[in-house]
């Protein structure tokens, strides 16, 4: 469920278009007008906007606004405005070319997208870098992470809900199996998580709770040494219960001491036109605070007010 | 004749209610991606819309082909289907009946990404799973890793490449085959090059190899069969399926070399068919049709040699 809030009369295009450009006129930049247009306007209406602005003033809108803003707010509205491939293409490959081995941006991509979305992204990483994305990533990535990353990021999941359950308990067999060795990174455990259609790999976690009386997330906490266990466990949230996964990457954002900008940020931004409601109340549930309560006291300034309206919090 | 009545033949031909080959022949031989598009779009009792946009064969009538006319009906049902759904099944049959390694290497490898992806899709509408879940489950051996790298490559498909990085993994390639692994395939920065770099930037890799080390890459990859198919088929496909011609022509009698000289006319029919006749005859002596009509025979025959011949009039 999207949070999102586009008024129910939009103007024109042309407007939009030209009430952006005057919020660049003169001393300084009229923050206020941007958020109010662009917090409010979804991604059809966004590329409208931008096509407009390049055909009547000849300038890219992404290329002023980088000129106008500057830091968490510039970053929040750049990567807000662009169409939501183009933003995961531009996320996979800052996530690529300044990889470690803590970050978590590949797996989020590559397992929350639907498998559609995914070849999308992969498209617009060809349009926009000249590369395959699974070349960067094979390239960048070492080791275990290579051999997880790289097929994950090149799967072209089956997407229908038909679910084997004789093949969902041999295979959770084998996850457990592989745990309780921590051969994390085998071969088998890599191929159940990498080519598997979501609704086998929830059946196959449904199996193991079953079979084995414990959730496979929680028996992937037990090594706190092993670098490669966050990874395999942030893997299987993603495709299983990607609300979970978002509302637990927002709340370490935000209690983090100076809060972590760059994954509220990216949360906000990827996820405001997708399931972000959801996400927000899961919050609250575990919280017992508001999500924009959070937000409010973190963060200050545009940055905020745009975070706030994205969240559709804001009375706009 | 017209249109209308061309549909009509082919759907007699295709239900079962008798055949006139030479009127099938003749159609089908002389039309173009588009007319077949047309008869699969608007022949409705054999073939259904796809949600995955393509026109896909009915079941029921693909099982009841199964017992009609042999190899003849096997290059016309080839040849009619929407090339996604012929090579989805052709990846199935390769893992399922097999496996083959070669067909696989080829199917992943040959076609362009864009057909690439259309024949994954319809590998899902057909099969309800995905080609690489299939290939990971039902391969054991140690090609497994390729196999599944290579299709699920989407390789970028532009005009950039960067030559420094060429350089530099054709060393790293040199050293790896010098370094006399038994098992290269399993080698992972073979592996990596090989299932992810863009086929021009390949290309760029295979001549490198050659100026710094004065071989061919697929020469020097000779006794490693799976990675020698791998590179021809990337980088010089016609040399792959002269191969598999010649190969096939030798061993006219047994079933794989029908099914080989069937698929590499079908499929390459449109693409690159002349290219392969002209270095077929480079590398045997003899023309590609003069081959064909001492071998094959009847309605096969001529249906093959009708094809060949389009590669002369298109280009």
């Amino acid at each position: 469920m999207s949070t999102l809030i586009v008024p129910p009369h939009v103007p024109s295009v042309a407007e939009d278009s030209e009430q952006l450009h005057k919020a660049f006129e003169g001393w300084g930049t009229n923050e206020h007008l941007i958020i109010s247009i662009l917090a409010h306007r979804n991604a059809g209406q966004r590329r409208a906007i931008r096509h407009a602005y390049a055909e009547t003033y000849g300038k890219d809108l992404l290329k002023d606004l980088d000129k106008e803003l500057s830091s968490d707010f510039e970053r929040l509205v750049l990567l807000w405005t662009l169409d939501p491939p183009e933003r995961d293409a531009v996320l996979t490959d800052e996530a690529t070319k300044k990889w470690t081995k803590s970050n978590q941006v590949l797996v989020e991509i590559a397992c929350t997208r639907p498998s559609k979305g995914l070849i999308l992204v992969r498209e617009a990483y060809h349009s926009r870098f000249k590369r395959s994305l699974e070349e960067d990533v094979a390239y960048h990535t070492t080791g275990d992470f290579r051999k997880l990353l790289l097929p994950l990021v090149s799967s072209y999941r089956y997407e229908g809900d038909e679910v084997n359950l004789r093949l969902a308990k041999s295979e959770a067999k084998i996850l457990h199996e592989k745990i309780k060795g921590k051969h994390y990174s085998d071969d088998d455990v890599i191929r159940i998580v990498a080519t598997r259609s979501k609704a086998q790999v929830n059946a196959t976690l449904n199996e193991y709770k079953n079979e084995f009386g414990s959730d496979i997330i929680k028996d992937l906490e037990h090594d706190d040494d092993n670098e490669f266990l966050p990874i395999l466990k942030a893997t299987f949230e993603c495709l299983v219960y990607p609300e979970n996964y978002f509302e637990k990457v927002l709340r370490e954002a935000i209690n983090k001491r100076g809060t972590d900008e760059g994954a509220l940020t990216r949360i906000v931004a990827t996820r405001a036109e997708v399931d972000l409601k959801i996400i927000k109340d899961l919050y609250h549930k575990r919280n017992s605070v508001p999500l924009h309560r959070a937000i409010v006291k973190d963060t200050h300034g545009d940055y905020e007010k745009m975070l706030v309206a994205l969240i559709g919090e804001d009375d706009a | 004749m017209a249109v209308a009545d061309e549909f009509g033949v082919l759907t007699k031909a295709f239900t079962g209610l008798g055949v006139d080959e030479k009127s099938l022949i003749s159609i089908l031989g002389k039309w173009h991606p588009e007319h077949k598009q047309s008869f699969r779009k608007t022949t409705r009792d054999i073939f259904v819309e796809d949600e995955r946009q393509f026109e896909r064969w009915d079941d029921r009538h693909v099982q009841k082909l199964q017992q009609e006319f042999l190899r003849f009906k096997d290059a016309v049902v080839l040849w009619t289907m929407h090339p996604w759904e012929r090579d989805a099944r052709l990846l199935r049959e390769a893992v399922y009946k097999g496996p083959k390694y070669g067909i696989l290497v080829e199917i992943a490898c040959t076609r362009s990404s864009e057909e690439l992806l259309g024949a994954r899709r319809a590998y899902h509408s057909l099969f309800e799973h995905s080609i690489e879940e299939d290939i990971a489950f039902h391969i054991h051996s140690s090609e497994k890793k390729l196999l599944v790298g290579l299709v699920s490559a989407y390789r970028y498909e532009g005009p950039k490449y960067g030559e420094e990085v060429a350089k530099s993994e054709a060393k790293i390639l040199k050293n790896v085959i010098k370094d006399g692994a038994k098992k290269l395939h399993e080698e992972e920065e073979i592996v990596r090059i090989l299932t992810t770099r863009s086929k021009l930037h390949l290309k760029a890799v295979f001549k490198h190899y050659k100026e710094t080390s004065g071989n061919y890459l697929d020469e020097d990859l000779g006794d490693h069969l799976i990675l020698k198919q791998t590179v021809q088929c990337l980088c010089k496909p016609e040399t792959y399926f002269t191969e598999v011609l010649d190969v096939s022509l030798k061993g006219i009698g047994h079933d794989f070399a029908k099914e080989a000289l069937t698929r590499v006319i079908v499929t390459r029919a449109d693409v690159d068919l002349k290219l392969i006749k002209e270095e077929y005859h480079h590398l045997s002596g003899f023309t590609l049709s003069h081959k064909i009509e001492e071998i094959a025979n009847g309605n096969f025959k001529d249906f093959l040699l009708t094809l060949i011949a389009r590669g002369d009039q298109e280009n």
